[in-house]
């Protein structure tokens, strides 16, 4: 019997999950869509881990989960360990790349930056005012200009002359490309345009006066996109790693996150075939209004966060 | 435009925990009677958001809808402060907002006085109380100073300890009573009393602090980085995650002991020009903060402020001359809270994994 742990990232587009053994060598993953629903994505991601790991003779001790629905699923999947996705995908890509020193991260809804020194973060930044040049964003164009995301790196490659786009925000860079589109701009020159705009951004955005040294790693769900990748190589001069894992990078994390804890507890898959429900509510108590939410497990009470003060705290009884 | 025969009541906006200092003065100074600002929520900030132009500053936000809030409950004598930004326009502005949705109310405006002639300075003060007695004023001042210093010696006090307590609310129990005693305070005599007795009270509570502790100084506009709401307790946040919190902002170190000078002097080699407003104290504090060696600095500033935002590349100059990250949050009426949460724990495991105290993960 091999020990096995679960990282969870259920971030706003996209959910994904690993599990990997105790020499962090990753067994099982998977890639799927939130859809707006982060408590099913992972009731079938679950079934897709259970799926992959069956008959391998490994037993899961420890979940981590990370990402902007991280206490919500930790909470539900009794998780050993609940962090934020800077430190998760810092942990992450340093474990696979030990000599890093830049990381590049852009998602379905934010961007980041993290600074790494001799293995530590010394310095990071966290785009979550706008979307502008974020994975939604680049979809929600592919859909304007015909074509699927998934094709728009390779696309974009076969530019020669990338068309300037204003970039600066995601209202002003539609009505920008719908300009140009119209102006008699080449399909993959402004496709390819996009792409140089969405590494503009992130560079004077989130990567004003870092100090961006080689190497370079770039995850997330953007980094899947070669059109982008070649576009930072472009600017910053030197080669941009991707690795093919780039996706699952915070999952990965966390999952070594939730091993080097030590915390083990009982996982059971069978969470996905129990009723998890949760309510959100205002508080009435005082003008402040806080949002609570509340996690049941087959009606049953097991979390609640939200309150700003004693005055809304609802107590979990055992 | 108060009616004749109205009882006055007089109400400066919240901020931090500086009302009853400024209640002393308009009640044993002015001679009436001094409404407590309702305490910041939700509501104040929609209520003020609602009313504002879109794009000014979020203090004018808050300060606006606290100004409807305290309209609601009876107040009838506002007052702002003068400073130098666009809060020497926030009287005039609110003023101008408040009248235009009908509200009667007088107005004293201290960016409207000429300081340099005690004319302009009595006219306005004969705003709030039209009989004032200008002797029993002066005579208030010293206790007023004195309760400012003390709330600001007890809440440095507190911000660096309350991380360790041993007992869970044992400080902000205290705090909250310490708060209550300063609400009725009749005399310099009766503070001195209360400062003795709740400053020993204070030192007495249990505290488990290890020798070494991680240190974060916050910096940031004078509004944002004072009023504990507009910042959403980014101070009570830290300390539960077990920092000592330093903040050198405050009304003691800015009007009591004006520290401009040696602030521009000791922040030159960083900024030779002021950049206006704080902006040179936050950048002078946070390069103290970093020779004190804090393990890291978080500047605080409301969305849009300029004077803090052209501090902010210099900022980053003094992060990269001595390794020590310095964070900058923005905040704006409409600021995801997922947004701050996250970012304040990456904050966290940086500094503690740079700290190297055995507990932080090698990244």
């Amino acid at each position: 019997m091999k020990k096995g742990y679960i990282g969870i990232d259920i971030g706003s587009i996209s959910t994904k999950g690993v599990v990997v053994d105790e020499k962090n060598t990753i067994i099982a993953s998977d890639y799927l869509w939130t859809e707006g629903d982060p408590m099913n994505a992972v009731k079938r991601l679950l079934k897709s881990l259970e799926k992959q790991i069956k008959g391998k003779d490994i037993k899961v001790v420890a979940v981590g989960t990370t990402g902007s629905a991280r206490k919500l699923i930790g909470a539900v999947t009794n998780a050993s360990v609940v962090k934020n996705e800077i430190t998760a995908h810092a942990i992450g890509t340093t474990t696979l790349y030990p000599g890093v020193n830049t990381i590049f991260e852009i998602g379905g809804q934010d961007s980041k930056i993290i600074i790494i020194e001799n293995g530590y973060v010394v310095d990071y930044a966290m785009n979550t005012l706008c979307a502008a040049g974020t994975g939604s964003f680049l979809s929600s164009q592919a859909h304007r200009l015909g074509v699927s995301v998934e094709d728009f790196g390779s696309i974009a490659l076969t530019s020669k002359q990338p068309t300037n786009i204003a970039a600066r925000c995601t209202v002003f860079a539609e009505s920008d490309l719908v300009h140009k589109a119209q102006m008699g701009h080449k399909k993959e020159d402004i496709i390819a345009g996009l792409c140089k705009a969405v590494v503009t951004n992130y560079l004077n955005n989130v990567g004003k006066g870092k100090r961006i040294k080689a190497p370079i790693v770039f995850q997330g769900g953007v980094s899947k996109n070669i059109g982008v990748k070649k576009a930072f190589e472009d600017a910053v001069g030197c080669e941009v790693t991707v690795d093919a894992n780039g996706h699952l990078m915070g999952a990965f994390g966390v999952a070594i996150l939730a091993k080097k804890s030590g915390i083990e507890r009982d996982f059971d898959f069978n969470i996905t075939a129990l009723d998890f429900k949760t309510k959100g509510f205002e508080c009435p108590k005082c003008a402040n209004h806080c949002e609570i939410m509340c996690v049941y497990r087959d009606n049953k009470l097991i979390d609640s966060w939200g309150n700003k003060c004693d005055n809304g705290a609802i107590r979990v009884n055992n | 435009m108060t009616k004749v025969n109205e009882e006055i009541v007089a109400c400066f906006p919240q901020w931090g925990n500086y009302s009853h200092a400024f209640k002393f003065l308009i009640e044993r100074g002015f001679g009436v009677k001094y409404m407590t600002p309702p305490p910041i929520t939700r509501r104040t900030l929609e209520l003020g958001s609602r009313h504002s132009p879109d794009y000014v500053c979020v203090p004018f936000k808050y300060c606006l809808g606290c100004y409807l809030e305290a309209l609601e409950q009876g107040a009838n004598c506002l007052m702002q402060i003068f400073g130098a930004c666009r809060l020497n326009y926030y009287g005039e502005l609110a003023e101008q907002i408040l009248r235009d949705l009908g509200y009667q109310f007088e107005f004293m405006n201290m960016a409207e006085i000429k300081w340099t002639s005690p004319r302009s300075i009595v006219e306005h003060m004969r705003k709030i109380n039209p009989n004032v007695s200008i002797a029993k004023v002066v005579a208030a001042l010293p206790t007023m100073v004195n309760m400012i210093k003390l709330i600001d010696k007890f809440d440095d006090f507190l911000r660096h300890n309350i991380g360790f307590e041993v007992n869970e609310g044992d400080f902000e129990n205290l705090a909250k009573e310490f708060y209550a005693s300063l609400y009725n305070i009749q005399s310099g005599k009766q503070l001195k009393r209360i400062k003795k007795d709740y400053l020993r009270r204070l030192k007495k509570i249990p505290v488990n602090k290890p020798a070494k502790t991680l240190k974060v100084g916050m910096v940031g506009d004078y509004y944002t980085v004072q009023e504990p709401f507009s910042n959403y307790y980014m101070e009570k946040e830290l300390a539960a995650m077990g920092m000592e919190v330093y903040r050198d902002m405050n009304l003691t170190n800015t009007l009591i002991h004006n520290q401009w000078k040696k602030r521009h002097r000791f922040a030159k080699k960083y900024a030779k020009f002021n950049p206006g407003a704080t902006a040179t104290f936050t950048i002078s504090e946070a390069l103290s903060y970093v020779k004190q060696g804090m393990d890291g600095v978080i500047q605080v500033k409301s969305f849009g402020c300029t004077p803090e935002v052209d501090s902010m590349p210099i900022l980053q100059n003094i992060s990269n001359d001595y390794r020590i990250p310095i964070l900058n949050f923005s905040f704006d009426s409409q600021t995801s809270e997922t947004g701050i949460k996250t970012r304040l724990e990456a904050f966290y495991d940086m500094v503690i994994a740079r700290k190297n105290t055995g507990k932080g993960e090698k990244a």
